[in-house]
């Protein structure tokens, strides 16, 4: 019987999910889609991504490929491919990084208060205002191009968002009654902010995080774009756009879909990542349904 | 308002000023290798002595705070080094290229705002309408699509199939004013297409809100027209909010010129920090960086200052 039951409520549930959300269910299934695609690169692209073929230069969609080769005589769609994977790897990567540092330092500066926390947010009002590219310009001119190079601007970037979201909710959760009350019976004070306070943090760091991610897909092309970024003749779908710029009259594809898919991209995380939003903020949720 | 003002040039902004100098000050000591080698070039063949000599006339062999302070006070007096490679001054570098970022900037401002405004407008008042879902998904893609990816599509687009404008170079205002325009009409797009996008959205949801309140309902009921309520007193108000999310955003803009000026090839600010990135000329992204974000610094500052102006009642808090 209560199997059933469950099963009936989580049918329904799926149905509202789509009913109400249908873009960002549409959007997620894109995602997931894209997500495969990256991973099985190596089974799906038809070509090598990186050795050049001289001989299959500037070839068009009908020639050579479904999608043409650039400018050294490389398959775009495998370069698409393991381009895809190479932008959700270190973006990926880069906001967890940027997650746990944010956090950390969000919960202490929101739950020490005082100097630390005057402390902590100054510094990060520095990182927030540097406009991206300009943070990654200083450290590429430190440290090379480079995936290195470009991880550490992302983090650096968005660790004072992490910081800011979590440190307001956590001054929001810290004047609540259980908190006190946890204080007051003499809890440590690393208990009550893994026990207390960081489980009603999850979900706004959680919205953040998918939020963060296109924004960190977009700076790694945009680097990459400008040869800050991915080395030659590493894939990348920034660097992609400008190598073959020289033969933009004659092969244009080899410019067009890598944008194309660089587009699609951030707009299906943007979307999955709004939805998210909706789902997990309380405020936005109590307003549509419940 | 006063008070207000210097409250935050106290505790927030100068802290910041402070930070970004430090940050742009100690980025370039940690450079792999000593500023020497860096004077140098590869060519130097010197001896320890003169390289100690080099450093002392520099100022190198003081301790690292002493060096901040220094540089520090030649920064204030506008004194921010000489470029590598062409040994001119850095700061006479940054004002030649100047105008063409600044141009930029304030034209792709304008072109959003002339766009996003009556868009907005458009689309609250006929909400769900057609006009509505079309604008709608102009400002998603707006907001999703990165400038450096319009900017291509732009000039795969003109070059390929539509050669009316020239999709690379910059004609100063001084030498020819239609060409000039001619010649930041695609990168003024492709920098203002994310800011018309959020001022359209903006704007469409504070129209949305003010039309919901009772004094419009009192406005019409008085028997005034459509047209006068939307626009005297609704569009009026709701230009409000809108103002300060343009001041924020211009600053923004200027790091996005930084990449779009390297896709038009213009002679702007950005485009000199970037040369001077691969040229390994220090002085020169150590200046570009700091000028630009001191700036983007100000800028949040006027529009604190116009936010207090417009709005009464941030002045109180």
């Amino acid at each position: 019987m209560g199997e059933i039951r469950r099963g009936r409520n989580r049918g329904r549930a799926a149905r509202a999910l789509v009913r109400h959300h249908f873009t960002g269910v549409v959007a997620g299934g894109v995602l997931v889609a894209i997500i495969l695609a990256a991973l099985l690169a190596p089974l799906l692209a038809p070509g090598d991504p990186i050795d050049m073929a001289p001989l299959d230069r500037l070839q068009s969609p009908g020639e050579a490929g479904w999608l043409g080769t650039d400018v050294f005589g490389r398959d775009v769609l495998s370069r698409i491919l393991y381009g895809t994977r190479i932008s959700l790897a270190i973006g990926g990567a880069s906001v967890i990084f940027a997650a746990l540092l944010g956090t950390t330092l969000g919960l202490i500066s929101g739950y020490a208060r005082g100097w630390r926390d005057y402390a902590i947010m100054r510094v990060m009002d520095v990182l927030f205002s540097f406009p991206s590219i300009l943070l990654a310009i200083l450290i590429v001119s430190i440290n090379g191009a480079g995936f290195v190079s470009i991880m550490l601007a992302i983090v650096l970037i968005q660790t004072p968002i992490f910081a800011r979201v979590v440190r307001s909710a956590v001054l929001v959760v810290s004047e609540v009654d259980y908190v006190q009350a946890a204080e007051a019976l003499g809890a440590s004070t690393s208990r009550i902010l893994v026990r207390h306070i960081l489980p009603n943090v999850m979900a706004p760091m959680l919205v953040q995080v998918a939020l963060s991610i296109s924004g960190a897909v977009v700076i790694e092309a945009a680097l990459s774009y400008l040869g800050l970024g991915a080395v030659p003749p590493t894939p990348s779908l920034g660097s992609m756009l400008s190598e073959n710029r020289v033969a933009m009259e004659q092969a244009p594809w080899a410019i067009f879909f890598p944008g194309v898919a660089l587009g699609l991209l951030v707009l299906t995380i943007n979307l999955f990542g709004d939805t998210v939003r909706d789902l997990l903020d309380p405020r936005v949720r109590s307003a549509t349904s419940v | 308002m006063v008070s207000f003002l210097a409250r935050r040039l106290i505790t927030v902004v100068l802290p910041t000023l402070f930070g970004i100098s430090i940050l742009v000050f100690g980025a370039i000591h940690l450079i792999p290798g000593s500023f020497v080698d860096v004077m140098l070039g590869l060519s130097a063949d010197v001896s320890v002595e003169q390289r100690e000599q080099i450093a002392a006339s520099y100022g190198l062999d003081d301790p690292l705070p002493v060096q901040y302070l220094r540089w520090l006070g030649d920064v204030v007096q506008g004194n921010l080094g000489e470029s590598l490679r062409t040994g001119e001054p850095v700061l006479g570098e940054i004002v030649g290229r100047l105008p063409a970022t600044l141009e930029l900037t304030l034209l792709a401002t304008l072109v959003s705002l002339i766009i996003a405004i009556p868009a907005g407008i458009l689309a609250a008042v006929y909400r769900g309408g057609v006009v509505d879902v079309v604008l709608r998904v102009f400002g998603l893609l707006g907001l999703s699509i990165p400038n450096f990816l319009i900017g291509t599509f732009l000039v795969l687009l003109v070059s390929t199939r539509w050669p009316i404008l020239p999709t690379t170079g910059y004609v100063p205002l001084t030498e020819d004013i239609v060409g000039n325009l001619k010649s930041l009409a695609l990168p003024a797009i492709s920098l203002g297409a994310l800011l018309a996008a959020s001022v359209m959205r903006m704007m469409r949801s504070a129209v949305l809100e003010e039309l919901g309140k009772e004094y419009l309902m009192v406005a019409r009921a008085k028997g005034l027209s459509g047209r006068v309520v939307v626009m005297r007193h609704a569009v009026r108000n709701a230009l409000v909010p809108v103002i300060t999310v343009v001041g924020i955003q211009t600053g923004y803009l200027l790091g996005g010129t930084v990449i779009v000026e390297q896709i038009f090839a213009i002679p702007g600010i950005g485009r000199l920090a970037l040369d001077a990135v691969s040229q390994r000329d220090y002085p020169v992204v150590q200046g570009t960086t700091l000028f630009i974000a001191v700036a983007f610094v100000m800028m949040n500052v006027l529009a604190d200052v116009v936010y207090g102006l417009v709005d009464p009642r941030i002045r109180v808090r």
